[in-house]
C-alpha cells in the first residue's frame, strides 16, 4: 500500500475518511472478477461501479476497491488516473461529453462550445454553479456521419446546431 | 431469460447502411440489416443463415484448415493496418503442451472519423459472435473478450444480450455444435484512451494495467494476455469470417473490383463537407470519387473539394487531384500512402488545413502514452507551432521544425504506431498544402492569417 493511503488510514481522520462500499457494489465487483484470469483485470470495471454512485471516484474509494481486488492501492490509483473516463473530481448531476475531434471540429464544435459557455457559463472541465452540468471533453464518439455529436450521460445526440443544442440540454434537470 | 435489456430502437448507428440497396451475394456485412436499424438477435439471425459458417467450420474443418481458408480468402485486418488475418492465425502458437489462449476483439474504435464497428455491434451482434467462435476455433482460444470503448453503451447492451442468447443456445460454452470445442466470451468495456486500441496496449489494459504498449517480440500470438497465446482482431475483420466459411473462397474473391489486391467488401464512409455523410458496404477497388459522388452525394452546395483524408485521423491529407484513387491497399500503396479504415473526410476551400491538422495533433498529443521521446515531446511541440501558424504568428523556420518533428516521429523511431500515424497527416499536409502553412508565418510575403481567412474555423 502506498504511503499516501497508509497515512490516511493511520491518521485521526481515518474514521471520517473511511469509504464503505455497499453490499451491492461489492457483489458487482466480485461478479466482474469472475470474468477474468485474476482480480486485477477487474480494476477498471470496479472503478466504474464505484463511479456510478456519485458520478466520480473520490480518493477514499481507492483503498476500498484495492481491498476487494486484493492488489495495492497504488496500482488502483495508477489505473484510475490513466483512463480519462474515470473522474477524480466532483462532477455535476449530468455530464455533457462534447466531441472535439476533427469531423465535429470542421462541423462547428467551437460554436457549440461557445454556446454552452454563454448559456450555461461553463467551459470544458467546468461544472455549473447549480451542479447541474459538467462539460467534459471527449474524443470522436464514432458518430461522425451525424456530426457534430455529443453525449449527455448515456444518451448520444447527433446533428447538433446552436439552435437545437439548448433544447436537448433542457431535458436534463 | 435475461437480466440485460437490449436497445431495440433509437440506435445511433441508424444510417445509410440501412437504406442502401444490398443483397446476400454482394453485401455479406449488411444484407441482414433492418431498414429501421432494429438489432438482429438470435432467431432473426438464424433465419437469415446465421451461424451456418460457424457450423461448417467447426463440424467440417480442422482448426488449421479454417486458418488456411481465411488465409487463402485473403481477409485483411480492417482495424487500419491491413495485416492478413489468416497469416496471423497461422502464427498463433498451439499444440501439445501449449496452453489454450485468448481471442481479443478490438472494439475500441476511438480514432477520429471511425464509426463502422459501432454499427456492426449495435445492429448485428451475432455476426461478430459467430466470427469470434470461428476465430477461436482456428486459434485454439478458450476465452474471448470484446474490448469495447466505454461510450458505446448501446453496443454493450446488445452484445451482452446476444452473448447470453448464444450461451443459452449452446453456441458459447461447452461442446459447441457437439464437437467438444469449448469457448466462452465476455464484453469488457474500456475507460477512454486511444492508445488502448494498439493491440499490445489493449492487452495491458485488459489485464487491468495502464495501457502502455508492450515490446515485440514476443508477439501476442506467442505470449499475450496473461502470458498465453493471444489473437487480436478488429470487429469488422471478424465479421467477415462467417460468410467466407459459409459461401467459400471463390465467392469472396468475386466481390472486389478489378485491380484490387484486397478481397471482399469494406465498410466505407465519407464525412465532412459532403451532402450526405454516411457509411456504406462497398467493394474494395471502388474509387474514392464514386464513394464521394455516388454515395455521399458530392460536396455540399457550392463547395469545392480541396483535400480528403481516406481513412481516419492517422492517414494522409491528399489533394483533390487524387480523388480517382482506388479504395484498396495497393491503390494507396502506389502513391506511398495508406488507406487506413476507408472512412474518408472531405475538406473544402473554407476548411483551414492548418486548423484541422492542429486539431488532429492536439488529439494525438493528448493520447500519447508518453513512453517515447519523439511522441511525448514532439507531438505537443507540433501543436505549439501549429497554433502559432494558425494565429498568423509562426516564425521563419517553424515549417522546417515541423518537418523535423515529422521525421523524428516517423516509422521505426517509436515503440508503437501511434506516433507515425499521428504525424503522417502533418507531413502530407505540409507536402501538398505548404502555402497554407507559409501564410501563417509572420514575416512571409503572404500576410493573411489562415484563421482570419476562414471564419468558419475560429482559433481555440
Ligand atoms: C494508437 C493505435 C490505436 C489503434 N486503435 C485501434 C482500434 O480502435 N481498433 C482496431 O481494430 N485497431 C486499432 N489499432 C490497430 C491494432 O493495433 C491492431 O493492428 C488491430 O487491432 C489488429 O486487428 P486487425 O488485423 O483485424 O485489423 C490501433 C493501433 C494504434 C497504433
Ligand atoms: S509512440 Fe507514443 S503512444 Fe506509442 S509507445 Fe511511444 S509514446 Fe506511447
Ligand atoms: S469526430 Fe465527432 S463523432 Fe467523430
Amino acid at each position: 500500500m502506498s504511503s499516501l493511503y497508509s497515512d490516511l488510514i493511520t491518521s485521526d481522520r481515518a474514521e471520517a475518511l473511511k469509504y464503505e462500499l455497499t453490499e451491492e457494489e461489492r457483489a458487482e465487483i466480485i461478479a466482474e472478477i469472475g470474468h477474468y484470469e485474476n482480480p486485477r483485470a477487474a480494476s477498471i470495471e470496479a472503478l466504474k461501479i464505484v463511479q456510478k454512485r456519485q458520478g466520480w471516484v473520490p480518493d477514499e474509494a481507492i483503498p476500498a476497491v484495492a481491498e476487494v481486488l486484493g492488489i495495492p492501492a497504488s496500482d488502483v490509483e495508477g489505473v484510475a488516473t490513466f483512463y480519462s473516463q474515470i473522474f477524480r473530481q466532483p462532477v455535476g448531476r449530468h455530464i455533457i461529453r462534447l466531441c472535439d475531434s476533427m469531423v465535429c471540429f470542421i462541423n462547428g464544435y467551437e460554436t457549440l462550445r461557445g454556446k454552452i459557455k454563454s448559456e450555461l457559463g461553463i467551459d470544458v472541465g467546468q461544472t455549473t454553479s447549480d451542479d447541474r452540468f459538467t462539460l467534459i471533453p471527449v474524443v470522436c464518439l464514432g458518430n461522425c456521419d451525424k456530426s457534430p455529436a455529443m453525449m449527455v450521460d448515456d444518451d448520444t445526440y447527433s446533428n447538433l446546431s446552436p439552435d437545437n443544442l439548448m433544447s436537448v440540454l433542457e431535458a436534463y434537470k | 431469460m435475461s437480466l440485460i435489456t437490449p436497445v431495440t430502437s433509437g440506435l445511433t448507428s441508424l444510417g445509410t447502411c440501412n437504406s442502401m440497396p444490398r443483397a446476400p451475394e454482394t453485401h455479406p456485412l449488411t444484407w441482414r440489416l433492418n431498414d429501421d436499424a432494429s438489432p438482429i438477435f438470435l432467431d432473426e439471425y438464424r433465419s437469415k443463415n446465421g451461424y451456418e459458417g460457424a457450423r461448417r467450420a467447426l463440424t467440417e474443418l480442422t482448426p488449421d484448415q479454417v486458418a488456411a481458408e481465411v488465409k487463402e480468402a485473403g481477409i485483411k485486418g480492417r482495424g487500419g493496418a491491413g495485416f492478413p488475418a489468416g497469416v496471423k492465425w497461422s502464427l498463433t502458437m498451439k499444440g501439445e503442451g501449449i496452453p489454450r489462449g485468448y481471442l481479443l476483439c478490438n472494439a475500441d474504435e476511438m480514432e477520429p472519423n471511425t464509426y463502422k464497428d459501432r454499427m456492426l455491434m449495435e445492429q448485428q451482434p451475432h455476426l461478430l459472435i459467430e466470427g469470434m467462435i470461428i476465430a477461436a476455433y482456428a486459434n485454439n482460444s478458450y476465452r474471448g473478450y470484446i474490448f469495447l470503448r466505454g461510450e458505446y453503451v448501446h453496443a454493450a447492451a446488445n452484445l451482452r444480450y446476444a452473448v447470453e442468447e448464444a450461451r443459452a443456445a449452446g453456441l458459447l460454452g461447452k461442446d459447441i455444435f457437439g464437437t467438444g470445442f469449448d469457448f466462452d466470451l465476455f464484453v469488457h468495456t474500456g475507460a477512454g484512451r486511444y492508445i488502448c486500441g494498439e493491440e499490445t496496449a489493449l492487452i495491458n489494459s485488459l489485464e487491468g494495467k495502464r495501457a502502455n504498449p508492450r515490446a515485440k517480440p514476443p508477439f501476442p500470438g506467442q505470449s499475450g494476455a496473461w502470458g498465453k497465446p493471444t489473437v487480436v482482431n478488429n470487429v469488422e475483420t471478424l465479421c467477415n469470417v462467417p460468410a467466407v466459411m459459409a459461401n467459400g473462397i471463390e465467392w469472396f474473391h468475386g466481390l472486389c473490383r478489378e485491380g484490387s489486391e484486397d478481397h471482399g467488401t469494406k465498410l466505407m464512409g465519407f464525412t465532412g463537407k459532403v451532402r450526405n455523410p454516411g457509411l456504406w458496404e462497398l467493394p474494395f477497388g471502388i474509387t474514392a470519387r464514386e464513394v464521394l459522388e455516388d454515395y455521399a452525394g458530392g460536396m455540399r452546395d457550392g463547395l469545392k473539394l480541396k483535400a480528403f483524408q481516406p481513412g481516419g485521423a492517422g492517414t494522409d491529407f491528399l489533394p483533390a487531384s487524387n480523388i480517382d484513387i482506388q479504395m484498396c491497399s495497393n491503390g494507396f500503396g502506389a502513391i506511398r500512402s495508406r488507406m487506413g479504415t476507408a472512412l474518408a473526410l472531405a475538406m473544402d476551400e473554407t476548411c483551414s488545413i492548418v486548423s484541422v491538422i492542429r486539431n488532429i495533433e492536439e488529439f494525438m498529443a493528448h493520447e500519447s502514452c508518453g513512453w517515447c521521446t519523439p511522441c511525448r515531446d514532439g507531438l505537443p511541440w507540433s501543436v505549439k507551432l501549429l497554433r502559432a501558424i494558425e494565429a498568423g504568428e509562426g516564425r521563419p523556420g517553424d515549417i522546417e521544425l515541423l518537418e523535423e518533428i515529422v521525421h523524428n516521429a516517423g516509422p521505426g523511431n517509436t515503440f508503437c504506431a501511434l506516433a507515425p500515424g499521428a504525424i503522417s497527416p502533418l507531413g502530407s499536409a505540409i507536402r501538398y498544402f505548404r502555402d497554407e502553412f507559409e501564410a501563417g508565418i509572420r514575416s512571409s510575403s503572404v500576410q493573411a492569417s489562415p484563421a482570419a481567412a476562414h471564419p468558419s474555423l475560429g482559433t481555440a
